[in-house]
């Protein structure tokens, strides 16, 4: 450090893209160790998501798919590299944004701004629904009624019914959402450490189809590291919002999310490595475990399962105790409603798979929701079970006064 | 202090890092060019710094845990991954740009 070093140094050639030699190198590749320049990267990172959706038949000409879009990284990424290369490779799709509006003030009206700019922007169709008017309830609502503890649950089981009610809406059967890599290894480890076999099975794929739900799920940002997610968002310089959700302000603590990303820094080939274990595992669970757990505590967290019910992607993850804890409790109230009306319910078929302990595997005998028709394993689904409790405790409103009064 | 040579970086936070510093992005800050060692100032010293003196909100392990740079949070040196640069070792130059990019928030 004799002589004064200008400000711009001299660009070595270690410093060069190993794609193109030529530009500067801005990136390392935590999958492969790259060093790429800003073009080589944004054109990688592309054909990558490229070459998952064409591997896997994802879309096929003249389909309507909806982009799960919370104005986050993730989907904002989805959105903008779906419409690229929809352009470039002429997918032939039409893709609607498909936002959940959950009733938190100073967060989700916030994002929703986000995703409306992005609409503009993509030139996409946006949709949005909300839990006031799917529910009768926001969650700003819940929260004062239940408090700050558990809320998670209620948010993601009305996420999944309210994202396929959405799809419905805007009569389409297919929404992606933007789970990426690190997503998946959390859930991969998340599972493994809880021994959840069957959910094990199901997380690593890129198409969730479950018989609770006609609208089929996937993630075409599967092996797409969320470090990866943001450069190219910097690149690109989209424009996406973040905020950890309020109501959340522990998920952000989430052990295994942290595990992940120290073992990241130490191995950033982990990341990857944990998807395509999880991958692995999920061919040697045998048949039998695979479709056990429908119906029970797996449909209240399905959105968990595939990586993080929340719309702000760090929501929920770190609560797995409590989520654990709330699904018991759910499991149990739903058994307490089987015994009580085992002896109303008219077929055999209906009562077989409901009685049997837990342990077993179950047959998912689907039905239609008495309440609202939703499919599900039980007489009510997942969210009218939570609707009930919030409902029956729920303050008199004004209105009803009125009436009474008068 | 006042005496000693400074140096002129930008500071900039995004990603959600923004809300631990008085949510403004962008920080256009004078820096000890040497840390309290002498030695040239680098990234190293400049976490910290930056946690004593721009850092309002208390939560500092948002940002820095186990001496570093939280795991998760993205460094960019003049747009260029700190991984390419030397990291921690980097040695600042007037007139850089060091962006830190929260990975963990949003989805």
């Amino acid at each position: 450090m004799s002589s004064s070093i200008s400000s711009s140094r001299p660009t070595q050639v270690t410093r060069l893209c190993a794609r193109c030699t030529v530009a500067r190198a801005l990136i390392l590749r935590p999958k492969t160790h790259e060093r790429l320049c800003k073009s080589c990267f944004l054109a990688v990172f592309e054909e990558e998501i490229h070459s998952t959706i064409t591997a896997t038949s994802l879309f096929r000409r003249g389909d309507r798919v909806a982009i799960g879009a919370s104005g986050g990284k993730d989907s904002t990424v989805l959105a903008s590299v779906l419409k690229t290369l929809n352009e470039r490779y002429d997918y032939g799709v039409t893709f609607v944004l498909l936002s959940i509006d959950e009733g938190i003030k100073g967060y989700r009206d916030d994002s929703l701004e986000t995703v409306k700019r992005n609409a503009v922007q993509y030139e996409m169709e946006l949709c949005i629904v909300s839990y006031a008017e799917l529910y009768g309830w926001s969650m700003d609502q819940v929260v004062a009624q239940i408090g700050k503890k558990g809320n998670c649950t209620y948010c993601g089981v009305f996420r999944r019914q309210a994202l396929d009610r959405g799809a419905e809406k805007l009569g389409i059967t297919h929404v992606v959402t933007g789970h990426n890599a690190d997503d998946i290894a959390e859930t991969v480890l998340m599972n493994l450490l809880r021994g959840d076999l069957p959910r094990l099975h199901r997380c690593t794929s890129i198409v969730t189809e479950s018989s609770s739900s006609p609208i089929a799920r996937s993630k075409p940002l599967k092996y797409a590291y969320e470090k990866e997610i943001v450069l190219y968002a910097h690149h690109k310089q989209l424009d996406y919002f973040t905020t950890e959700c309020i109501y959340s302000p522990e998920a952000f603590r989430g052990s295994a999310r942290s595990l992940i990303k120290s073992l990241e820094r130490v191995r950033p080939s982990a990341i990857l490595d944990i998807v395509r274990s999880g991958e692995a595992f999920a061919g040697m669970v045998p048949e039998s475990i695979q479709r056990s757990g429908y119906g029970s505590s797996a449909d209240i967290s399905g959105e968990t399962d595939s990586g993080g019910g929340c719309g702000n992607g760090g929501g929920g993850r770190a609560s797995g105790g409590e989520m654990l804890d709330m699904e018991n409790e759910l499991i149990a109230t739903a058994k307490t409603k089987r015994l009580e009306t085992k002896i109303t319910l008219p077929t055999k078929q209906k009562n077989k798979g409901k009685q049997q302990t837990p342990k077993k595997v179950r047959d998912q005998k689907m039905s239609n929701c008495k309440k609202c028709g939703y499919l599900t394993s039980s007489d009510l689904c997942q969210a009218c079970a939570l609707l009930g409790g919030l409902n029956k405790n729920r303050p008199i409103r004004p209105i009803e006064v009125e009436v009474a009064d008068s | 202090m006042g005496e000693e040579a400074t140096l002129p970086i930008t500071v900039e936070f995004s990603g959600g890092l923004e809300l631990l510093f008085s949510k403004q992005k962008t920080h256009k800050v004078q820096i000890p060019a040497s840390d309290p060692s002498g030695k040239p100032a680098n990234v190293g010293f400049l976490v910290g710094w930056l946690c004593d003196n721009l850092m309002v909100d208390k939560r500092k392990d948002m940002f820095v845990m186990d001496g570093t740079v939280r795991n998760g949070i993205l460094v960019l040196i003049n747009d260029a991954d700190w991984e390419l640069e030397g990291e921690d070792e980097y040695v600042l130059e007037k007139g850089d740009n060091i962006l830190f990019v929260s990975t963990l928030h949003g989805g």
